[in-house]
């Protein structure tokens, strides 16, 4: 049996299939023709609230609206 | 009474477990039944008011047997995390870019799954052909005649603006030349890669 023949090179380089795809979309995304770049980008941003636990308690959570940018 | 019931959905599972170590080719399997017959004959015999529940499997409609003559079509259903591209379409051939080189597909062919590349997809009827480019993802074909793909990020080709692919191959061939790890060499590859496919699509 062929122990795991032939990686492709992302996965040789220590990236997950599921990165490799977000960069290949992002970087469709980025070549759009405007309305439908714009449009692309407003889809796919994410909102998200990180709270950091220490000693049990949680910390002041910190609000990010980052644009995806692997 | 309850206790009753009880024991026989425990009984469930062990009777599933065994099936599926004979379970044949899943290309050759008759459509799956809706509902699971004996538990629904032991709830009628505990429970004679009340309809049985309803389990997920009666949710899901069970796929078309294998017809045992090529179908003159092929039905494509392509997905987006956002959106249902085509849905049960009937079309005469889709050609996917698939890791190892465009697939054309037409109706009879043979059970795949298939990565995909970044690159077009036609899907060919009679004698429209529609392209889309897509980012990456996975092309599930069945022995029906059916094949489900499924994209991250698919745009009709009209949409890509030209002067930005260009821009975008020039500075990825510059990061692949003086990256340094491991990474950097994968990203800036990726772009490259995903670059020159979108070069190759406009102007193919």
């Amino acid at each position: 049996m062929a122990s795991n023949a032939a990686v492709p090179f992302w996965r040789a380089a220590g990236m997950t299939y599921i990165t490799y795809s977000n960069i290949c979309a992002n970087l469709v995304r980025n070549c759009l023709k405007e309305p439908y770049k714009a449009e692309a980008l407003t889809r796919e941003k994410v909102h998200f609230s990180i709270a950091t636990w220490n000693d049990g308690k949680p910390e002041k959570p910190v609000l990010r609206s980052d644009t995806p940018e692997d | 009474m309850i206790r009753r019931v009880a024991s026989s959905f425990l009984r469930r599972p062990v009777l599933a477990l065994s099936r599926t170590s004979v379970r044949p080719l899943s290309t050759d399997l008759p459509a799956a039944p809706s509902a699971d017959a004996a538990f629904v004959e032991a709830w009628r015999k505990a429970v004679p008011n009340i309809e049985p529940p309803k389990t997920p499997l009666s949710f899901m409609q069970p796929r078309l047997p294998t017809p045992s003559s090529i179908p003159t079509r092929l039905t494509v259903n392509f997905v987006l995390p956002y959106a249902s591209e085509l849905s049960h379409k009937e079309v005469d051939m889709v050609i996917i870019p698939a890791t190892t080189g465009q697939m054309g597909v037409l109706p009879g062919h043979v059970s795949t799954i298939a990565e995909l590349k970044p690159g077009v997809l036609s899907v060919h009827e009679g004698n429209d052909v529609t392209k889309y480019f897509i980012s990456s993802g996975f092309a599930f074909i069945h022995a029906n005649s059916y094949a489900d793909i499924i994209a991250v990020e698919a745009v009709p080709v009209g949409h890509i603006d030209a002067a930005l692919v260009q821009k975008g191959l020039v500075e990825f061939t510059q990061k692949l030349s003086s990256a340094s790890s491991d990474l950097e060499k994968a990203e800036a590859q990726i772009g490259v890669d995903v670059y020159s496919a979108l070069n190759s699509a406009l102007s193919g």
